[in-house]
Order: structure tokens, then sequence, then C-alpha cells
């Protein structure tokens, strides 16, 4: 009995920590985006809460904390309130099976860096971000509203659509890694092309050179997935307010707006550790390798949350019939091609694991 | 305990949210209870060992089927009330082909005997030394493999059929031709016409 309540105290302290660091991370994450799309249209960005605007999205929360929440008169208030409460909670979710790092670190943690290390880990990820549509219509259609209800019709369109060429995309990956846990994809990409001319582990083993065209598919699709501009159309200003959104204040609101950036966030890992060899240092040499497998992991993560923030930056807004026929005449035919592909070098060279 | 607490609980939350299903008044309601059963379901699947049925469950009919249904449920605005009008008409008949089929089964299940070797069969153990997706792969794409690929061809036929159906070219719509669009250049987009003053073109 003690044994069982002392390893779930350890899982609570473990899962809240994790958390807790997310977080952080995402609110900096927001103020980076922020900055950043500022830096490219030559404004200052958030700089008067602490020095360089550093506490502005801690200010933001509390601004949002005491706010009224409204409900709408006509809403359906038990979906209404569920809904911002379903996509928060589906993102943060998603994080208990996302590994982080490996190994020791000065001997304070041994083993593998994950909440939960379950043998089918990507595929788990991938049904939780499927479910993300659903905060989205619930809330849409709770509103009441037709704006709010347009935008969830056609942001669930959208997401369904893209969720193929990640499918995909994800399928590629696995056949080359020949396994779905997460920790295994990422040690998978220890060796590969380079080691297969000779040189030193490095960052010519990755995946996202061999699958080149598959990273550039889930690097557009990730975004058309979670809604970020220049797929944002289920909160394009000028056609539909605010979208789904348009009902919601306060604190719901935040949800849906944490849900949303911790959806994104995680997007940005799942590139790291399917294409970008997770934690593995860019050359495995001294020096390089002394660096904790955490701080390489978060270097590519913010490099691909930079490429994020850019792209919401300098890419003006799709269409939906473009958006649409990207998805479907574009991306599926090309990753269906590489599936095949992929499996039929995989095969014909004797390289399947 | 921990695995009996939480087959009781994901049991519980699915057999109430099916009762929920055909009793909640509203339509989209319904559809979620629906979708919390499948949850529930697949929280019954992880407990059993099937982690890989379990996120397939998600991924398929809560990430996909559920999503179109909802869909259809939103748009259609079925009012309920009105369905159920007639319901005190019908409902001699309905009891009656209702008291059969129950009756039936009683009889059916009444006189089942179950074969005492066949139960060892079907606890087959979890396979310990692979993974759940590998010991599913290694059966489907070995001894089931031609039912595999039926099944998928079968899909197939179900998809073209329904492209079919649907696909109408109307006449006059105009369209985008993107490959057209890329290859336009300055010398066919552009015409310089020198205009006389007072004059126009």
């Amino acid at each position: 009995m003690t044994e069982i309540i002392t390893a779930l105290l350890f899982w609570v302290v473990v899962s809240l920590g994790f958390m807790s660091a997310l977080l952080i991370i995402v609110a900096y994450l927001l103020w980076a985006d922020r900055k950043i799309w500022a830096a490219v249209q030559m404004r200052r960005g958030p700089n008067v809460v602490g020095p360089w605007g550093l506490f502005q999205s801690f200010a933001d929360l509390l601004k949002f904390a005491f706010k009224e929440v409204v409900i709408p008169d006509g809403a359906n208030k038990g979906i209404f309130v569920i809904a911002p409460l379903v996509t928060a909670t589906l993102a943060l979710a998603a994080w208990a099976v996302v590994p982080v790092s490996d190994g020791s670190f000065f001997g304070l943690v041994e083993g593998r860096w994950v909440v939960s290390d379950i043998n089918v880990g990507i595929l788990y990820l991938f049904a939780l971000s499927s479910l993300g549509v659903y905060g989205v219509i619930m809330g849409g259609w709770a509103s009441n509203s037709k704006y709010p209800f347009l935008s969830a019709l056609r942001s669930a369109a959208q997401m369904v659509s893209y969720e193929v060429s990640i499918g995909f995309v994800i399928i590629t990956v696995l056949l080359c890694a020949g396994t779905l846990n997460l920790t295994e994809i990422v040690l998978s990409q220890k060796t590969g092309l380079g080691t297969m001319l000779g040189l030193p582990n490095s960052f010519l083993d990755w995946y996202f050179i061999p699958l080149f065209p598959m990273f550039i598919i889930f690097f557009i699709s990730a975004l058309a997935e979670t809604n970020r501009p220049p797929f944002d159309l289920v909160e394009a200003e000028s056609e539909l307010v605010a979208g789904f959104m348009v009902e919601y204040s306060s604190t719901p609101y935040l949800l849906f707006m944490l849900g949303e950036y911790v959806a994104i966030v995680l997007m940005c890992a799942m590139t790291t550790i399917l294409f970008l060899g997770g934690w593995l240092p860019i050359i495995d040499v001294p020096v390089l390798n002394w660096v904790p497998g955490i701080l390489w992991f978060l270097a590519k993560l913010f490099f691909v949350f930079f490429m994020f923030a850019m792209v919401k930056a300098i890419v003006p807004r799709y269409r939906y019939d473009q958006l649409m026929r990207l998805g479907w005449k574009v991306f599926l035919p090309i990753s269906l091609f590489w599936v095949a592909l992929t499996a039929g070098v995989l095969v014909a060279f004797g390289w399947a694991p | 305990m921990i695995p009996a607490l939480f087959f009781y609980l994901f049991s519980a939350i699915a057999v109430a949210s099916a009762v929920m299903v055909i009793s909640a008044k509203n339509p989209v309601h319904s559809v979620l209870f629906l979708i919390l059963c499948f949850f529930n379901a697949a929280g019954l699947f992880v407990l059993l060992g099937a982690e890989f049925l379990a996120m397939i469950l998600v991924v398929v009919y809560v990430g996909a089927v559920a999503v179109l249904f909802l869909f259809v449920v939103m748009m259609l605005d079925v009012d309920f009330v009105e369905l159920r009008q007639g319901m005190l008409n019908y409902l001699p008949v309905g009891a009656t082909v209702g008291l059969i089929v129950l009756v039936e089964l009683a009889l059916v299940f009444g006189s089942w005997v179950i074969n005492p070797s066949s139960v060892s069969t079907r606890a087959a153990p979890t396979p310990t030394d692979i993974t759940n997706t590998e010991a599913l792969g290694r059966i489907l794409y070995t001894d089931f493999i031609y039912y595999f690929q039926a099944a998928g061809l079968i899909l197939l036929v179900a998809m073209v059929g329904a492209i079919v159906l649907t696909l109408r070219h109307k006449e006059g719509v105009k369209r985008q031709n993107i490959s057209e669009q890329v290859a336009r250049n300055p010398a066919t987009a552009i015409e310089v016409v020198k205009v006389k003053p007072g004059q126009g073109i």
C-alpha cells in the first residue's frame, strides 16, 4: 500500500514539475513569438512589463484571470464551458509521452527523461493531436452564433484534411526507425547516412536529410494542424471576426490560447524528435557531447519555433480552396508516394530495421 | 488494485454515456456522449494490454469518424420532439418485436454450452517478448495477408464509388489552373498600348 502511495506521489511530483516547466517555456515562447513578429514589422513589440517586456505573458495571464466570464444568453452553457477545457487538457496531456533527454544529468537524474515511456508513444501523440479539433467544434457550435459556427466547420475540415498527410509522414519515419516508441525513434537516429559513409555520429544521420520532402510536408502540415498562420482560417479576422473564439472572454479564452500554444510547441517537439535527432548533439565529439541532452533538445525546439514565428510574420494567409487543394492534391499524393518509395528502398537494400 | 479501480471507472462511464446517447434530448449531446463512450472503450483496451487497438480506436473513430458525425448532426438540425410525436402509436408494435427478440436471445444464450477448452484459447496471454503492435503486424501481414488485402480493396472500391457518385463537372464555372498561373510571364501577360491623347483605346 505504502509503495503505491509513494509511487503515486512520485508521479504527481514529476508530472507537476514537467507541466510547470512546460508552461513557463510556453509563456516565454509566446513573448518571443510577439517579439519576432514585431522585429520583422520594424516595431518594438512588448517592452513595458519588466526588462524587455519579459513579464508580458504573466501580466496577460493576470489580466485574463481577473476579467469577468461572459456566457452568451443563447449559448449551450455546458458545452460552452467544457470546450476550452478540452482544448487545454488535450494539449497538455499529449506532453506525457514526449521524451526530452536520455541518460544521466550530473548524477541527479538517470535513464529516460519522460513522464510515461509507452510503446505506442507516437500513436498516442497522433491520437491526441487529432482530438484537438473537438475543442474548436464544440466551442464554435455552443456559442450559438453564425461566425463561430462557420469558423468551427471550416477549421474542422482543415484539421481533418491535414491529419492525413501528417499520418503518412509519421509512417515514413516509423518505417526507418522500426519502432513506435519516441525515445527509440531518437536513438535510431544515432546511426544513418553519415555513419554509412564512415563519418562519426553527427547531424548527417538525422532523418531530415534522407526524408527531406517529408520534413517540409510535416512542417507545413503542422502549421495547418495547429491553425497557425498562414493557415489560420479559423480566425481570419477579415472574414470571421475572431473565428470560434468570438464569444469567449476571460479565462475560457485564455485556456483556448494556452491550448493552442501548447499544441504548437508540441508540434515543434515532434519535428525535433522525428527529424532533428531529439537531444543528440550536432556532432558527437567532446565539448559538444558534454552539453546535456536537454539543452540540445531545447535549442532545436526553439529553432523550429523560430521558423514557425517567421512563417507567421512573412507569409500571407491562404485562401480556403487553395488550402484544401494543397492538402489533398499536393501533399497527399507526394506523401503516399514517399511511403511506397521509402518502404521499397528499405527492403531493396536490406536496411529495414 | 489500481487496474481494477480503473476498470470499474471506465466501464461505469462507458455504460452511463451509452445510456445518455439514446436518452439525451439534443442530438449534438448524443454524439458527444458517443465520443465519451469510445474514449472509455479505448481505456478498457489499454487495461487489456491492447494499447495499439486503443490508440487506433481513438485515431480512427474519435478523431475522424465521430468528427464527421458531429458535422452532419450540427448541420442537419434534427427536431427530435417532432420525431417522437408518434411514439405512442407505434409503442405496441415496437414492444412486441422487442419482447420476441428478448425471448429469442434468452433461449439462445440459455442453451449455450461453453466448451471448457475454449476458455484457455480465448484468454491468450499478451506476448511479453515483443510489443503489441509487432505481434499484431506479424499476424496481419503473414497469416491473414489475403484477407487484409481484400479488406483494403473493398475500402478502395467504396472510396472510388463515393467519389464517382458525388463528383460533378459543372459547365461554366471558372476554375483556378495553378500551373497556367505559374507559367505566366511578362511577354504573355502584359500588352503595352500606345494611346493617343484625347482618344480611348
